[in-house]
């Protein structure tokens, strides 16, 4: 394993220290592992908190600012954080408007985050919703597994959501619009390379040099298929295939398409992999009414990319375009 | 009142479980590294000396001031999913037992119907889901029977014990329908369920330092 680390164990404390020295608009708190804003609570604004396990950077503490997250918790690498990270991170940011968790479709999220708002109500009245995201079409038969993993709809959400709390809109609002970004929206994934967890040390799985893992999830889960080495264009139809046919995405209705990279796989490649997207949806007559492309959801240091499509409205997208300053996503302002 | 559990008999049976756990933790890691994420010896270990920490630290007076304290310890402690079941389990004995200073057979075994039925909810799981329900669902089933049938506290314990055993063995079987197992579908047969596994040690120490 080469990695820039001092102590594998203390790599999610120190990164949160680099945060709080790189962006000075934010507040960390280190004892519970929460990044927020520096202006929080803000009086009579819905409150939007993530988190999950380390490991996905820019998600969750770098899209944390105005316009998207007030806060997010960081748990260990791969690992839920925990019910007092989660409850200490909704009472930072509860301007007595409600909190709205976003929180991603694993078991161990899942129920942390759901104590934390039974402890939060019980403990301090405030009002929590959650709503789970769950975009991930590799997994297939949800009455028979934990149901689809959260993935790159995540991203989308917090900045769609994002918009919508910063705009004064109730909490009951903002929870719908959140709602309607996850049940509009699809991905799946693909590993080229295993990531490695630095406390473990060696590769997560072992994928040979000419093979790669389609439907990968973004802990190195294990996807539907290894599958050979395929060029970008058949990458792209292979991603898009399955995401296409499940919601269905149908010709005419614009999508927000996002090319997002799993860590290792450099912005040129995914530019490459964006184009031959692109011109599946053109042959499909899917419009395109807005484009993401970068990492932005990640998996340590995994070679590969997903694709996520989201069907938008006038409405989704007059959110997607509003002002948003964060680390990880940052225009308009 | 031959049979009351005191304070201390509860903190023992903690004790005892922190211990088979430690002893254990690396045949457990190794069953979750089958079918889980590698990480559930690890995580109770951890959870479990901390809570052991705790109760040196502290002692708490009452049977439901200790549960409590056990149970809020594990779930800021163990983290994934293990740490809010466990949590649960323990707040929900706690909130059973209440603020007396001793507790009966019959009141301890109404104290595990009540953590298991927490479980159950807080994990959405069935019987058969291969999660750590199908040890504690028979163990608390057996105990309840026992001593509907005039068995003592010890007796009773025992006939748990081997329930949650013969339910641990009765995963390795199953297809997971819960948790990171579920993934892999039909992969997740003819591995035992770490859950289960460490379900079973619960039961055994509450044996050992109960019956």
């Amino acid at each position: 394993m080469k990695k820039v680390l001092n102590d594998p164990k203390d790599v999610v404390a120190e990164a949160l220290l680099g945060i709080e020295a790189a962006h000075p608009d934010l507040r960390v708190d280190h004892a519970h592992r929460v990044v927020y804003r520096g202006d929080a609570p803000r009086r009579g604004k819905v409150g939007l908190v993530s988190g999950g396990g380390s490991g996905h950077e820019p998600l969750h503490g770098g899209f944390v600012g105005r316009g998207m997250l007030d806060a997010a918790c960081a748990g260990e690498v791969f690992t839920s954080p925990t019910p007092d990270q989660v409850q200490t991170a909704t009472a930072l940011v509860d301007g007595g408007a409600g909190v709205l968790h976003v929180v991603k479709n694993y078991t161990g999220d899942v129920m942390n985050f759901e104590m934390a708002a039974e402890l939060a109500a019980a403990e301090s009245g405030t009002e929590v919703r959650a709503v789970v995201v769950d975009d991930d079409v590799a997994v297939r038969d949800s009455t028979w597994t934990a149901g689809r993993r959260g993935v790159g709809a995540t991203v989308l959400l917090e900045k769609i959501a994002g918009a919508a709390a910063e705009e004064g809109r109730p909490l009951d609002e903002v929870e719908r619009i959140a709602r309607t970004v996850n049940s509009s929206s699809r991905s799946m994934g693909v590993a080229l390379t295993s990531c490695t967890v630095p406390a473990v040390g060696h590769p997560t799985f072992d994928l040979p040099d000419d093979a790669m893992e389609l439907g990968v999830g973004i802990h190195g889960e294990p996807g539907r298929e290894r599958v050979p080495l395929a060029p970008a264009r058949d990458i792209a139809r292979m991603l898009l295939d399955p995401v296409l046919e499940d919601l269905p995405f149908e010709s005419g209705t614009p999508v927000l398409a996002f090319v997002n990279g799993l860590g290792a796989t450099p912005l040129l490649e995914l530019y490459l992999l964006y184009h031959e997207v692109a011109r599946i949806l053109d042959d499909r007559g899917v419009p395109v009414a807005r484009s993401l492309v970068g990492p932005y959801i990640t998996s340590l240091d995994m070679a590969g990319a997903s694709v996520t499509l989201l069907r938008v409205d006038d409405e989704l997208l007059r959110l997607w375009d509003a002002p948003v300053v964060t680390p990880g996503l940052r225009w308009g302002a | 009142m031959a049979e009351a559990i005191t304070t201390g008999d509860l903190a023992a049976w903690l004790r005892e479980f922190a211990r088979t756990v430690h002893e254990q933790r690396d045949q457990l890691t190794e069953l979750d590294s089958a079918i889980g994420d590698a990480d559930h010896g690890t995580n109770m270990d951890r959870g479990l000396a901390a809570a052991v920490a705790a109760l040196d630290d502290a002692a708490p007076e009452t049977a439901g001031a200790l549960l409590k304290k056990v149970g809020t310890t594990l779930v800021s402690t163990v983290g994934g999913a293990s740490g809010p079941l466990y949590g649960t389990l323990f707040l929900r004995m706690a909130v059973a037992l209440g603020d007396d200073d001793a507790a009966s057979a019959e009141q301890l075994a109404a104290a595990l119907r009540a953590g298991l039925d927490g479980v159950a909810a807080r994990g959405r799981a069935e019987l058969g889901d291969k999660t750590m329900l199908d040890a504690l669902a028979p163990a608390v089933d057996a105990l309840d029977a026992a001593l509907a049938g005039g068995a003592a506290l010890g007796e009773a314990l025992a006939a748990a014990s081997d329930a949650a055993e013969r339910g641990r063995d009765a995963t390795t079987p199953l297809q997971a329908r819960k948790g990171r197992a579920s993934y892999l579908g039909e992969r997740s047969i003819g591995h035992q369920d770490p859950g289960a596994t460490s379900v079973a040690l619960l039961v055994a120490a509450a044996a050992t330092a109960l019956g």
